[in-house]
């Protein structure tokens, strides 16, 4: 056991699963030589040379493209978009490609590869360097949608994504990177892509969160417990798509109310679906509606007034106590 | 036959037209304009034409193609086209959906496509239909891919192919992506990859052709400039003088070729399939070419262009000029027309023998398992599939459904 960051913690999931597997090769603008603008890619370039840790030239759409080819051909590559705000320019890559060369071709080829992007505020970067955007790629069919809230999450859910046969967009939030240290197994960890974990196991009110989110729903859950004389249970998705909506049910049918926290802007975002999923699973054991709580629908406003449209302990705890007050 | 000039001649051509007032290489500066050095010569362009639109035979360019391998060539560019009038009519009579067809583009698809060995890779765009039953897709295939069916885009198990890729460029980095894992497997194979004239607009062929450049990968560009992007004409599409120099801004070298004369695609195809074997890097052959047809059968050209122009593009028919080259050469089987239509009929009647779409297929390989969601919307589906469509009485058999009415457990809504 090692305590590591998030940085530290996905440089050694890249690392385990290079030296297992050759076909696994790193691609990204910076991630050789400089080992990535947030240091992910860290001595990736001297161990396994300019090959396999390309410092691609600066072109999102190529980089996606390649990499298509690429994994056609049988390589496995992890690709590094620098900013989630500049994919963009490859999102035609990722959505007409990447997620439907499996069905197209049904099943002589497929795209066994990672979209690496660091997203998410709090960072006081301008505008493109802060943004929430794992909405888009959760809705594209073909696609895994991957979201880990810590080291250790981070760690074993890019390990599974390298292994996993279908396309995974794999999202690392930037505010976590060196936030904590946490325990991470010297020996290699996966977890399943496709399942959420409850975080904090409790009673009467469920708080749905992920990435840097998560850290939010556990501090109302303490203040709630502290203050209210309430338990909430809190969620960790891990896995926006595909939706883990069994445990979602199963916790709201315990508890009965759900409020669901993301920094995305608030309409057609994730928090949608999962009030969706809540309503089709445990309808019938709701006492409160399902609140959201998101950033608001407007673009990036600048990191001078980020503070007040991404969800914050205040405002999540405002609305847990509306809905246990229902 | 050299792609690229010597670099100092073309210096002093350069220099010379551009001191040259009214030349297109002009520098418009006059009189007191500051000295300047000159680093780079105008990118040399070539064009290499063999067997002109009149018949008329380069014979000291004539590449040596054995007796077989013209027929073969013959055959291939005649199937193309008697394919492509065959796929009008299924289209006609709602047999199969939309398509591009190739009609006038047989030369530059077959001259090139003829180049690359099985174990090679092959990239096509939407338009590429005679170079991929070269390579070996079968015609039933490729009509069920334009019937809409999903079995279409398949390609064989050892077939080293990609499928239709239908928004403009995007396949292009894909053919890099597909180089580079050849050059990093250090295995020997080349990749040819095809698009059109309005492609060089889409930022993907310029991202390609640099990425190519800067892994020096082998793979081999062809452009058919077929002079239509629908309804948009190249000299809309592009200022450039040629779609071939666009490579000599990303460091490898470019040949306009007549793409209506088969030899001469077949020897620009020949130069660079060999020089990215032999690890030389990339190349761009920009295939001149017109498309004598419609853009898709969607599409009506009277519109935009005149009969007069296609008129002329039909002199230049690739067909025409090398039937006759065969015809001098005593190679032409008379035969060939109804050997191809037979085989395309057999083919039509294999593709209508399908059985119909099994619409469950559709969710086999959304991911390479079923999602839970995906395996209770494909439930769903085979459950509304056995409700007999006559209407009769439907089945009354539900996928489960969530908590029914009467199971409440909210306490608020009990009183």
């Amino acid at each position: 056991m090692a305590k590591l960051n998030m940085v530290k913690a996905l440089n050694l999931a890249l690392l385990e699963e290079m030296e297992r597997d050759p076909d696994v090769l790193v691609i990204g603008e910076d991630v050789g030589v400089d080992g990535g603008v947030f240091r992910v890619t860290e001595d990736l370039h001297r161990r396994f040379g300019n090959n396999r840790v390309i410092d691609s030239p600066l072109a999102e759409a190529a980089i996606i493209g390649s990499s298509v080819g690429m994994a056609l051909y049988g390589l496995k590559p992890v690709c590094e978009i620098q900013f989630s705000g500049f994919a963009f320019q490859s999102f035609h890559q990722i959505e007409n490609h990447t997620a439907r060369y499996r069905q197209r071709t049904q099943g002589r080829f497929h795209c066994q590869m990672v979209i690496r992007m660091p997203y998410g505020g709090g960072v006081r970067a301008l505008e493109h360097h802060s943004e929430s955007e794992e909405q888009f790629y959760a809705h594209i069919p073909g696609l895994k949608m991957v979201i880990p809230s810590g080291p250790r999450t981070a760690r074993a859910l890019l390990v599974a994504a390298i292994r996993d046969p279908d396309p995974a967009v794999f999202f690392e939030h930037k505010a976590l990177y060196h936030a904590s240290k946490e325990e991470v197994p010297d020996e290699s960890e996966t977890m399943p892509i496709g399942r959420a974990q409850v975080a904090r196991e409790g009673r009467g009110l469920t708080l749905i969160a992920y990435g840097a989110m998560l850290r939010v729903a556990l501090e109302v859950a303490e203040t709630l417990q502290a203050e209210d004389g309430v338990e909430p249970e809190v969620i960790d998705l891990l896995t926006i798509s595909p939706l883990d909506r069994e445990t979602l049910a199963a916790s709201v049918v315990k508890t009965g109310r759900a409020v669901v926290v993301h920094e995305a802007p608030k309409s057609f975002g994730p928090g949608a679906e999962i009030a969706a999923s809540i309503m089709e699973g445990a309808f019938l054991s709701l006492e409160a509606p399902i609140r959201r709580v998101a950033a608001y629908d407007v673009p990036f406003p600048g990191f001078a007034r980020e503070k007040a449209s991404v969800p914050d302990v205040a405002r999540v705890l405002a609305a847990a106590r509306e809905t246990l007050a229902f | 036959m050299p792609i690229v000039s010597q670099g100092d001649v073309a210096q002093a051509v350069y220099h010379a037209l551009s001191t040259l007032p009214g030349s297109r290489y002009h520098s418009g500066r006059t009189g007191t304009a500051m000295p300047r050095t000159l680093i780079e010569p105008q990118f040399p362009t070539e064009r290499l034409s063999i067997l002109d639109g009149d018949g008329k035979l380069d014979a000291k360019l004539e590449p040596k193609i054995s007796p077989d391998d013209l027929k073969r060539l013959y055959r291939a560019m005649v199937l193309g086209r008697r394919l492509d009038e065959r796929m009008l009519k299924l289209q006609r009579q709602g047999r199969i959906g939309t398509f591009a067809p190739i009609k006038g583009q047989e030369a530059a698809q077959i001259g090139s496509v003829f180049t690359l060995e099985p174990r090679d890779w092959m990239v096509p765009s939407f338009r590429d239909t005679a170079a991929m039953l070269w390579r070996g897709w079968p015609i039933d295939r490729l009509l069920a891919f334009y019937a809409g069916r999903l079995e279409g885009g398949q390609p064989g198990p050892e077939q080293h192919d990609l499928p239709v890729t239908i928004p403009v460029a995007t396949q292009l980095p894909h053919a890099v992506g597909l180089a580079y894992g050849i050059q990093y497997r250090g295995e020997d194979a080349v990749v040819m990859t095809y698009f059109g004239d309005g492609a060089t607009s889409e930022g993907d062929f310029h991202e390609a052709a640099n990425f190519a450049g800067v892994w020096h990968v082998p793979l081999v560009f062809v452009c058919q400039n077929n002079q239509w992007a629908i309804s948009v004409p190249l000299k809309k599409q592009t200022n450039s003088r040629t779609i071939a120099q666009k490579s000599g801004a990303y460091g490898f070298p470019g040949i306009q070729v007549d793409g209506n004369d088969v030899l001469a695609v077949y020897a620009a195809s020949r130069e660079a399939v060999d020089r990215a074997r032999a690890g030389d890097g990339p190349t761009l052959i920009e295939c001149v070419t017109y498309r004598l047809g419609v853009h898709t059968t969607a599409d009506d050209p009277t519109k935009y262009r005149t009969d007069e122009e296609v008129k002329f593009w039909e002199q230049k028919d690739p067909l025409t000029r090398f039937r006759a080259y065969l015809e001098k050469k005593k190679l032409l089987d008379a035969s060939v027309e109804e050997q191809v239509d037979e085989e395309i009929a057999r083919a039509v009647e294999r593709f209508e023998a399908m059985p119909p779409a099994d619409p469950l297929a559709m969710f086999d390989h959304a991911y390479a398992e079923l999602t839970p969601d995906l395996a209770a919307q494909r439930a769903e589906l085979a459950a509304r599939l056995e409700a007999p469509a006559d209407g009769g009485e439907p089945d009354q058999t539900e996928p489960p459904s969530p908590p029914m009415r009467g199971q409440r457990r909210t306490t608020r809504w009990q009183n």
